[in-house]
């Protein structure tokens, strides 16, 4: 396969970026996208050139770091990860874009790579319980129904890689904060800060120049691991519970 | 292999050094930012005020839907149902009462409408402020698109049906005229007549995404319920404006005049 990619070249945070044309031929179908980038900067080095930074690491669907806007779609075609997106889902000839996340939240580092601290704060105001230290309790001690613990866990696939905030009209990271906020609050053991973290955590999503949501979907669609909009509903029903609870925000 | 464009500004030339810049990039840590803790300053609680003072207006909408059909009955029989609105409740209330304390809560509910939608658009804008080169549209609707812009043209449409059919102050019936032949000189203007159906549309459509945006903010939609909450924004957004257009439609065929 030959392709011609437009990546976004930018030096760094404060220098104003680009998009970059690059020829590249015998591009095997069965590579995934990230080992097609692999590819193109060997020859960029070997061209003494500055080769493309992006985020990666497990490479295996499963961390979190990868994420493109791959031809104006996070992770690309597929509705997956970058890294386990293959070249096969691409035709000869094609010309890709390639950009970073594109947020207020997520300023760009250098060329894809976008610093996503801001997740780890929201997450730092309340996507946590308090749990005594010591032995881990027995297992069957507290019982979870199947309805709730199937929730939890569909919320805790959430890998944290931000395409929900990439792919939103609104830039909003409220499908990452409803799913971080829902798999605590769904299991007994995150009722007691329930109400304070679903406060704490939106205001901290609001405060990190994410957007607000508008019930569009494209989060949701692009999601790798495909969290449904019901996990805002559930973030909304929530926030409005812990107001009329009479929970304060605090800082 | 080969290069387009010219190189990208700041590069170094330098033999190795692009080698060891790769191992060099950190991440600097931004500083935290400090969340607003003001009940108001929650983009959730801002969808919500837009959700409840929507839904005022809907319910509002279907009334007026309703009260509109009284056309069909003949001019006395809508000129009485104006005036059964007028004089509610007297003796024991002054006149227009009822239509007074409707007036108030829709002002407040548009007032609300309208800051929530200005605030959370002006979030949105700060949240993306590089736009992308290429964005595609993966399932979003025509309708969640032109809600904001949906709902200037829809204000602006309210001001001039105000002015229209309440003030009288752009009607060739004037002031002075029966609310049923002022309805019939405005839809036998055809450039207001258009003004009026793609206004309705708009309507329609900002219903369309309205409705199933306000239950997902109340909290109240799940992966069971979703489509079903879609189908019945739809039907009843479809059949909201039908009721309105069949009105302007009946007086360009003659039916009503």
């Amino acid at each position: 396969m030959n392709l011609t990619l437009k990546v976004w070249r930018q030096v760094n945070p404060a220098v104003k970026g680009k998009m970059v044309s690059y020829h590249l031929t015998d591009v095997s179908p069965d590579m995934s996208f990230l080992e097609m980038l692999d590819v193109l900067n060997e020859q960029l080095i070997l061209d003494d050139d500055d080769p493309i930074a992006f985020d990666h690491d497990c490479r295996e669907g499963i961390c979190g770091s990868c994420g493109l806007m791959i031809n104006g779609i996070a992770h690309g075609p597929e509705q997956t990860t970058t890294c386990q997106l293959h070249m096969r889902s691409f035709s000869d000839g094609d010309v890709i874009d390639i950009e970073p996340w594109r947020s207020g939240g997520f300023p760009v580092v250098k060329d894809l790579v976008v610093d996503r601290s801001a997740f780890d704060r929201i997450i730092a105001v309340g996507g946590f319980i308090t749990a005594p230290t010591g032995t881990a309790p027995e297992a069957h001690a507290v019982a979870v129904p199947k309805q709730d613990s199937d929730a939890a866990f569909d919320a805790a696939t959430c890998i944290g890689c931000g395409a929900c905030v990439a792919a939103c009209p609104n830039g909003s990271a409220m499908l990452f904060t409803a799913a971080k906020v829902s798999h605590l609050g769904l299991m007994p053991q995150g009722q007691p800060e329930r109400d304070a973290r679903v406060l704490k955590m939106v205001a901290q999503q609001d405060a990190e120049d994410f957007g607000g949501c508008t019930n569009i979907g494209e989060c949701s669609a692009v999601c790798p691991k495909g969290i449904s909009m019901e996990t805002i509903s559930r973030l909304n029903h929530d926030l409005l519970g812990a107001l009329r609870a009479g929970a304060v925000p605090t800082s | 292999m080969r290069r387009v464009t010219p190189r990208s500004p700041g590069y170094h030339l330098g033999s190795g050094h692009t080698l060891f810049s790769v191992a060099t990039v950190t991440t600097q840590q931004a500083p935290p930012r400090a969340p607003k803790t003001g009940r108001f300053s929650s983009s959730v609680v801002k969808k919500a005020v837009m959700a409840v003072s929507g839904i005022i207006m809907v319910l509002f909408l279907i009334a007026h839907m309703i009260g509109n059909l009284h056309v069909f009955q003949g001019a006395e029989s809508f000129n009485d149902y104006s005036e059964w609105l007028r004089s509610f409740g007297e003796p024991a209330f002054p006149p227009r009462t009822l239509l007074t304390a409707i007036e108030v809560v829709l002002t407040i509910s548009v007032l609300a409408h309208m800051w929530a939608a200005y605030s959370l658009w002006a979030q949105a804008r700060r949240a993306r402020p590089v736009a992308y080169v290429s964005k595609k549209r993966v399932q979003q609707s025509f309708a969640s698109r032109t809600l904001r812009w949906g709902g200037t043209i829809i204000l602006l449409f309210i001001i001039w049906h105000i002015l229209d059919m309440t003030f009288g102050a752009v009607n060739p019936e004037g002031t002075d005229s029966s609310p049923y032949d002022r309805l019939v000189a405005s839809f036998e203007n055809i450039p207001i007549t258009l003004f009026y159906v793609v206004a309705l549309i708009l309507l329609g459509l900002h219903l369309r995404h309205g409705i199933w945006s306000a239950t997902q903010t109340l909290g109240q939609t799940t992966k069971r319920r979703e489509r079903s909450v879609n189908a019945i924004a739809i039907v009843f957004s479809t059949l909201l404006i039908a009721g309105y257009l069949v009105v302007p439609a009946a007086v360009a065929f003659g039916l009503v005049d």
